[in-house]
């Protein structure tokens, strides 16, 4: 992302991010479902990063209001304890979105810089990766993940993201080296080469900025991977994370036997909804990235 | 480098980096099997053993607690559990568990004592990939058969709406399809018996190729088969379609149209037999997804299949089971895998033949 407005040279101009973004966005109004995810993404970092300011947290909750049925008072009822669901909807969505965007970064990060390293260096160090990769896209990555998570307990989020990106880089590492050995043939690299600019300046400088989209596409896959381990995780009850989170409404409606009892369905279903039409949001705005990126599928 | 823009050869290029002269392709494929099982469950046991609180300490705070046995008894115990000298190095412990491991012992469990974890794993493991199994090979089936059909009625009311709905339905984490099915068809519709339908099987049932024992295997099947098809289906079809608009671009398909070949016949032996390929090399990775989902699925079903006990063994902390159950996982992925290759390579001539497309 830090090479974005390098000039270049010759036919090989890439555009700035201000117009390539509007491009993008252009690009993005004739895709309706494109535009739904977008705008779905826009309203879930809204609702989790800026709602919460100005919605008081509640602490407590009103011992003669408990699982109540949606009302006027409170639009998705309450839960166990009597705490307004609604609120917590709002409070809730910082630490699945956040530790989403760390894990997101860690992974990407990872993977385009061992992948591009891995095609560029070659030899043993590219055939050791390529095997440590493969076999890590054999073993069910949620199974591990459970064992490891039951090992070293992860209690701030930090340490949930590290877990989580440990198993996430395969996929991306193989594809990006894939795309880098295409790359790299190319005469602009082949020139950098040949000036002895550096594994870094070729990697960050040459390779890179010409992946972008690629690399975006990646990063919002990769948030929904981190989405869908850490909410598992914490519905088994692994990740002894405490304070307001949808995942953990999860865990708490199934120990207190919330799911069988009909009085508590929009309390169950309010944090379900919320997951799925974050992940929903991402999944609609990849697919249009895709077909905007992919000049076959663009064509018709 | 055309090796790497052809979609069917990295596998093979793969593991003929790390062997360099061993070039059949189903010996690659059984090497690289057998590579990853085994580093995987190296890679457990360090871990397991490396991390703060082993199971052994645990083991030993447990028995030592109420003060009846002493620090030197809860030791000795601790380690017969795990059929483990603790006083060895550790690299010499791994060497006698993998000498266990290769006679097919996987030690024993902490909180069912005696029990060898072989047989608690043996005892789970087929409810799971029945249902996973029957699951995705329906969802592949019907997956590609309405993928192939969104491709041919491309930008048809049809299509958009197989489309929009396969990439809804796969947005859904496969664990809350379970739960939806749960909350919503089970107690506030009362649609599904969920009760009734909970366990692999009806207590007391005696097993036997009977009618009733056979019908009330796939009674109890069903939910959890639905959550697997249901999870994957989108993919299919999502993927089917993108890789038949590719295919139906291709010279030799244009090159078929140009002999004369039916309509028909070209769907099914130039464009779907190529479109399908790629999607092949996929169904491990979908299995391993579904099978990780199976641990919560399965807990909401109450569906007596790997995952319901792995999450048991979470729980009481059972390592040795955990560690089985990773290892019967793996394997059961890693040999999905491998037939997925072999399948591969009989669907696609160019990787049969010796030295394979790429001619590295």
């Amino acid at each position: 992302m830090t090479a974005a407005a390098i000039p270049r040279r010759g036919d090989r101009t890439l555009p700035g991010p201000i117009e390539g973004g509007l491009e993008f966005l252009r690009l993005l109004s004739r895709r309706p479902s494109g535009l739904v995810g977008f705008a779905g993404i826009v309203f879930f970092l809204v609702l989790a990063f800026v709602a919460p300011i100005f919605v008081p947290n509640q602490e407590s909750g009103d011992v003669n209001a408990i699982y109540q049925t949606p009302s006027a008072q409170h639009f998705l009822g309450t839960d166990n304890t009597g705490r307004d669901v609604l609120n917590q909807i709002v409070q809730g969505g910082k630490e699945i979105i956040g530790v989403a965007l760390i894990t997101a970064f860690l992974t990407t990060l990872v993977a385009t810089v061992l992948g591009s390293v891995s095609a560029l260096v070659g030899g043993r160090f590219d055939a050791a990766l390529v095997g440590l990769a493969d076999i890590l896209l054999t073993v069910p990555p949620l199974i591990v993940l459970i064992v490891i998570s039951a090992l070293a307990r992860p209690t701030n989020f930090l340490a949930l993201a590290l877990v989580l990106s440990l198993l996430g880089w395969a996929g991306l590492m193989r594809q990006v080296r894939a795309q880098v050995l295409t790359l790299k043939e190319r005469d602009y690299v082949e020139a950098a080469k040949s000036l002895d600019l550096g594994l870094t300046h070729i990697v960050f400088r040459e390779i890179l900025p010409n992946m972008r989209s690629y690399i975006v596409i990646h990063f919002v896959l990769a948030m929904t991977g981190a989405i869908y381990a850490q909410v598992a995780l914490i519905i088994l009850g692994l990740v002894p994370f405490s304070g307001k989170n949808w995942a953990l409404m999860l865990y708490f409606a199934q120990t207190q036997g919330a799911f069988y009892f009909r009085d508590a369905f929009w309390f169950v279903f309010s944090p379900i909804f919320a997951i799925i039409l974050l992940q929903l949001s991402l999944v609609l705005f990849v697919n249009a990235m895709e077909d905007i990126f992919n000049p076959r599928l663009r064509s018709s | 480098m055309v090796a790497q823009q052809l979609p069917a050869t990295p596998r093979a290029s793969r593991a003929r980096h790390i062997l360099g002269y061993w070039r059949h392709p189903v010996a690659q494929a059984v090497l690289k099997a057998f590579l990853t099982v085994f580093v995987t469950t190296t890679i457990t046991f360090f871990l397991i053993r490396l991390m703060p609180g082993n199971p052994i300490d645990i083991k030993i705070d447990e028995l030592t607690k109420d003060g009846l046995m002493t620090y030197q008894e809860a030791r000795a115990q601790a380690a017969s559990l795990f059929s483990i000298d603790l006083d060895k190095p550790v690299l010499e412990q791994y060497v006698s568990f993998i000498g266990n491991l290769a006679h097919g012992n996987l030690g024993y469990s902490f909180v069912s004592q005696g029990t060898p974890v072989t047989a608690i794993v043996l005892a789970v493991l087929p409810w799971t990939l029945f249902s996973v199994g029957t699951g995705l090979l329906l969802s592949f089936s019907v997956g590609v058969f309405l993928g192939l059909f969104a491709a041919y009625n491309r930008n048809t009311r049809a299509d958009h709406i197989l489309s929009l709905g396969g990439s809804i339905i796969s947005a859904v984490p496969n664990y809350f399809i379970a739960l939806l099915i749960v909350i919503v068809l089970g107690v506030e519709l009362r649609w599904v018996p969920i009760t009734q339908m909970r366990g692999a099987t009806s207590s007391g049932i005696q097993p036997g190729f009977t009618f009733s024992f056979i019908g009330d295997v796939l009674f109890h099947a069903i939910l959890p088969v639905s959550v697997y098809f249901l999870a994957s289906v989108g993919h299919w079809i999502l993927g089917m379609k993108s890789a038949t608009i590719n295919a139906l671009e291709e010279d030799y398909v244009s090159a078929a149209r140009a002999r004369g070949l039916s309509d028909g016949r070209i769907m099914t032996a130039y464009v779907g037999r190529n479109a399908v390929l790629p999607l092949v090399t996929q169904l491990a990775i979908t299995a391993g997804l579904a099978i990780g989902g199976s641990i919560i699925i399965e807990s909401y079903f109450v569906y007596q299949g790997v995952g319901l006990r792995l999450q048991a063994a979470v729980t009481q902390r059972d390592y040795p089971v955990m560690q089985g159950i990773l290892l019967m996982v793996t394997l059961s992925v890693v040999i999905l895998n491998l037939a997925a290759d072999l399948l591969y390579s009989r669907l696609d001539p160019r990787i049969g033949r010796a030295g394979g497309a790429t001619g590295t």
